[in-house]
């Protein structure tokens, strides 16, 4: 590593030790970070550091670190994921930062996410969207032929563009209103496209449209920061989508 | 009904409401261009509404009722809901996409509202002091009334920046209406925003003409 430049950053960490406690921001600096750096390994440089000296290391979460489990949940300077364009927080590297550079680093907020520790939130409630409806009903038994229900491609396209969505509430964190539209537009869409999906699609709707509220999310007023901050670039047309879905129900 | 409970159906009644609300403003500014082609224009037309039959006067002013109340109650309601969305702000604010408009909707909205009560005061109960003139006959010289009012300045103001609050409304408002009721994609939607922005923008010039060309003197009466 001697033959590349490093870099000294200041980082300004959320610290909170479970949900109850108020939580505060720590300054941390991260010392002897290369461009190559992802900004998850500089988080483990840091850490190393804090362990050394015997203090607390920051939590987060992590799990692939190649940019497609979407575990990684980190607001970084005010955006979920850093800001960069379609790109996890493991996915971002040192590079777009510069030597000297001051670095805030919260949670996702939303009051259906509260905060484990540190930087780690409770997503379950988006498995409680999908336990709502996010699913479709058959009969078990032999594998049906694959070419058994004919789906042109145009559609299939359609429906995998939605599920792209990894489910890692960036879209969440980046609504002002905390509402997870775009996470459940997504997954909507996805079975709604498809015929296997499209029998249950009014009750689907319906339930996790109300699933979304119950879990304390907040309402869709077309801001689009979850088109923004989404790592897969989910587009909010699934949102025109579930919409569309919803109204349909209604007859 | 989910239409008046749900998440999704709040915001179709926020839409449609709207919508209705913005065909008002379009017909609005139809009905008030009469005023270019001087006192004959505008009062022939102020007579020719009123002379319709008085269910169709009422009718529509308790439709417009219904749909602003809708609107003002389900647009309070869900903003305080949204603002929960949120318990804690980040310590660093980067929006991407919102705009001061789409973030500001119940401002803007709480001020159009301030702005229609005053207007109703002024031009259909005609109980402010510059068109008391005006009160006793109905709907009398409508022209002599507007250009009157329009002579003072603070009033000229209050009308502009009633105008520059209504475009910032509608630029979020008319692209929200088409995505909320679904009749949106990624192929349509940047038009519909340009779309909606423009015809905004045709509203907005359209009505501030009125006070700004009689204050300037270029409309007389």
């Amino acid at each position: 590593m001697s033959d590349h430049k490093t870099m000294t950053l200041t980082l300004i960490v959320w610290r909170q030790k479970n949900a109850n406690d108020p939580g505060k921001f720590e300054t941390y600096t991260a010392k002897g970070i290369t461009e190559h750096h992802s900004f998850l390994e500089m988080l483990d440089c840091v850490n190393e550091d804090l362990i050394h000296s015997g203090k607390d290391p920051i939590v987060f979460d992590h799990d692939c670190r190649e940019g497609i489990c979407g575990m990684c949940s980190q607001v970084i300077n005010g955006a979920p994921h850093g800001g960069q364009d379609r790109t996890t927080v493991c996915q971002l590297h040192m590079r777009k930062f510069k030597d000297g550079d001051t670095i805030y680093i919260e949670p996702w907020r939303a009051r259906a996410f509260p905060i484990i520790k540190d930087l780690i939130v409770d997503r379950s409630a988006l498995d409680k969207i999908v336990q709502a409806g996010g699913y479709t009903s058959c009969h078990t038994g032999g594998v049906a032929d694959g070419n058994a229900i004919l789906i042109p491609k145009p559609v299939a396209d359609e429906a995998m563009d939605a599920a792209e969505c990894v489910g890692c509430g960036a879209c969440v964190a980046g609504c002002p209103n905390g509402a997870a539209m775009l996470f459940t537009g997504a997954k909507v869409s996805q079975l709604a496209l498809l015929p296997q999906g499209r029998a249950e699609a009014a009750a689907r709707v319906k339930n996790m449209s109300n699933a979304m509220t119950e879990c304390g999310f907040g309402n869709c007023t077309n801001h689009y920061e979850c088109q923004a901050a989404c790592p897969k670039g989910i587009n909010v047309k699934f949102i025109a989508r579930m919409n569309r879905e919803f109204i349909k129900a209604q007859f | 009904m989910q239409l008046f409970t749900s998440s999704i159906g709040r915001k179709i009644l926020m839409a449609i409401t709207g919508l209705g609300m913005v065909m008002f403003v379009i017909v609005h500014l139809l009905g008030n261009s009469s005023i270019f082609a001087g006192p004959g224009g505008l009062n022939t037309y102020a007579e020719h509404l009123h002379s319709m039959p008085l269910p169709i006067i009422a009718g529509f002013r308790i439709a417009m009722l219904v749909f602003i109340c809708v609107h003002i109650w389900f647009g309070i309601q869900l903003t305080i809901e949204n603002r929960g969305g949120r318990p804690q702000q980040y310590a660093v604010k980067a929006c991407q996409k919102a705009s001061f408009a789409s973030e500001n909707m119940i401002w803007t909205g709480a001020l159009l509202l301030l702005f229609i009560v005053y207007h109703l005061l002024q031009f259909t109960f005609r109980v402010t002091p510059e068109v008391a003139g005006f009160a006793g006959q109905m709907p009398g010289n409508v022209f002599g009334m507007v250009v009157t009012s329009f002579k003072n300045f603070f009033i000229t103001f209050i009308y502009a920046g009633a105008m520059v609050t209504l475009f910032l409304h509608l630029t979020h408002g008319i692209q929200s209406f088409f995505q909320t009721m679904g009749w949106s994609n990624d192929c349509v939607q940047p038009g519909i925003t340009k779309t909606g922005t423009l015809v905004a923008l045709i509203l907005f010039l359209g009505y501030v003409a009125i006070p700004l060309t009689i204050f300037a003197g270029i409309l007389k009466g």
